[in-house]
């Protein structure tokens, strides 16, 4: 038999108001690490040796900027062509056709297996083993043809760093593709969707929420791995201006070390900033969670019911 | 005589050792509903997914509108089709699938305007109207901008069937569309499915839900082990079963 259950009481019952819980050894740990930190500063700020006003004297040296342009660019190009090419080694190694899956696996299987220096210092190697490439007809007429007697070194370093990294990229981009539900590809295909469409349409945007902190992490890899074309040899990077060519010239190795690295981390700060804003693009629908727009409209629902 | 919508000539599915159908031969006609329903592992979701070549037929014919479905027939031997052209014949075949399978990055209505779009190139702004005329039919006028997470299942469900009718087809096939849903939000589904079943839709619908069979369907067809054991009009099936595995089954579930 059912009973009847209580009406609500009219007045609603009061607000809680507990004690929080006190976290006393937090404040001791963060206060040790404070003086400790704040030591080191000490040290470091009052210690001749680390040379601060060349660090002064070189942090916006012209040189110094070029190079972290140039370290950039080259992240930034090799990233570029290391995306691109490392989605189409995941579709190609995830496709149903099987020349592209051991094509894809060849590839990585040579760039993945072999150091990233050694590649850099075969591409540097390249205009001394292919004097001229041609492309064309076999036997027919030349179509391209492109002299490589005075090579330019940025494009080779670009390349060399682009092709290792697209190889760890695509495992990265695989990854994220099978993270998406196979009833995904289902509705897709169900509605008419080629295998090109729901791969572009459906699986990739929502691989993306899986791919994007890893990329970031390799964009941030990839910033200092710059610093290796050295092996090409190209030497306009930041790593060579501010150890191979200033510290080496004035005998200060350590505050140009210190630029270098400052530098490094202001690029890494910025990155880490853009990096933050595409995984919020990437994450809608990704939770039940309302906005807050969402939740005043529903609030506003919720007291038109009460109050008729 | 025009063609019925769906007609199976002794329709065998085997995955390697495993022989799933057993040859199944049935026929739906225009604007008939026939309701499918047999225990787990009887085949009949696999049958529905052949019908719109999501599962290759392994032996047997299947037509959908008088076309063979997944090959062309020349000369007395099959040849495999196109991808293109067998996306081709799913866009004239709506499905909808016991997990929802809504695009959780698109909103309601991206996800009904996502295939009219891309696949059938339909202008935006008659795709948008359309898809809000589809939420309406649907009872989900005022969930457009809602992402799926945000919906409850029953009105996930909703908008999956409004998605596959955005693209106007001719056959819908229902893969138990309320296994997955509360008891309390299975009828505004089915009641969705109704109406569509009113407005003259050919639909084959995977269920469990006798009630629906006995007021819906047109037929009812009983599969186990991967045959069909008994079919007829539902009432007539479901209360007075003429096979033993029927009665078995229906004391179960009823």
């Amino acid at each position: 038999m059912a009973t009847d259950v209580d009406t609500p009481p009219s007045t609603a019952p009061e607000a809680i108001d507990a004690v929080p819980l006190r976290h006393p050894w937090r404040w001791v740990a963060a206060v040790v690490i404070v003086i400790l930190v704040g030591l080191f500063i000490y040290g470091a700020a009052t210690n001749p040796l680390y040379r601060w006003p060349v660090f002064a004297k070189y942090f916006f040296n012209e040189r110094i900027l070029t190079g972290v342009g140039i370290t950039l660019m080259l992240t930034v190009t090799s990233m570029v062509i290391a995306i691109i090419l490392g989605v189409i080694l995941a579709v190609m190694r995830l496709s149903p056709n099987p020349v592209f899956t051991s094509v894809a696996w060849v590839y990585l299987w040579i760039f993945r297996g072999t150091p990233i220096y050694v590649q850099l210092a075969f591409w540097g190697l390249i205009p001394t083993i292919y004097r001229n490439i041609q492309l064309g007809v076999p036997f027919g007429p030349r179509l391209l043809e492109i002299q490589l007697t005075d090579p330019n070194y940025f494009i080779l370093a670009m390349l060399g760093l682009a092709l290792n990294e697209a190889a760890y990229m695509a495992e990265i981009i695989r990854a994220g593709i099978s993270s998406v539900p196979e009833g995904q590809t289902e509705a897709s295909t169900a509605l008419g969707m080629s295998w090109g469409m729901t791969m572009r349409r459906t699986v990739l945007p929502q691989a993306m929420r899986v791919i994007i902190p890893p990329t970031g992490n390799e964009v941030i890899s990839m910033l200092k791995t710059t610093s290796l074309v050295t092996a090409v040899p190209y030497s306009f990077d930041l790593y060579s201006i501010a150890m191979r060519e200033i510290a080496a010239r004035e005998f200060e190795p350590v505050p140009l070390a210190l630029v270098a690295a400052a530098w490094y981390l202001v690029v890494t700060s910025i990155l880490m900033v853009g990096q933050y804003y595409l995984e919020r693009y990437y994450s809608r629908g990704a939770s039940r969670k309302l906005t807050s727009k969402q939740l005043e409209a529903l609030a506003k629902a919720q007291m038109g019911e009460a109050h008729p | 005589m025009t063609a019925p919508m769906v007609k199976a000539e002794s329709v065998c599915k085997d995955f390697g050792a495993l022989k799933v159908l057993k040859g199944i031969t049935l026929e739906v006609e225009k604007g008939q509903v026939l309701v499918l329903v047999g225990p787990s592992g009887s085949g009949k979701s696999t049958f529905l997914r052949c019908i719109n070549h999501l599962e290759t037929v392994t032996a047997g014919r299947l037509y959908v509108d008088g076309e063979l479905v997944g090959y062309h027939e020349r000369g007395g031997k099959l040849h495999e089709m196109k991808p293109k052209d067998v996306a081709k014949q799913r866009r004239e075949v709506g499905m909808v699938f016991q997990h929802f399978n809504l695009f959780p990055h698109r909103t309601a209505l991206e996800n009904i305007i996502e295939a009219p779009l891309h696949v059938k190139k339909v202008k935006k702004d008659e795709a948008i109207e359309r898809g809000r005329d589809l939420l309406k039919q649907v009872g989900l006028a005022d969930k457009a901008d809602a992402y799926p997470a945000q919906l409850s299942g029953g009105q996930q469900q909703r908008v999956a069937i409004a998605r596959a009718l955005a693209m106007n087809p001719k056959l819908m096939l229902f893969d138990e569309p309320t296994s997955a849903l509360d008891p309390e939000l299975v009828g505004e589904v089915l009641g969705v499915m109704k109406k569509l079943a009113e407005e003259g839709m050919t639909m084959v619908v995977v269920t469990h839900e006798m009630g629906f069979a006995r007021e819906v369907a047109n037929e009812l067809v009983f599969m186990d082990g991967g045959v069909v054991v008994e079919r007829g009009a539902p009432r007539e099936v479901l209360s007075n079963p003429s096979h033993e595995r029927t009665k078995a089954f229906l004391s179960k579930v009823l």
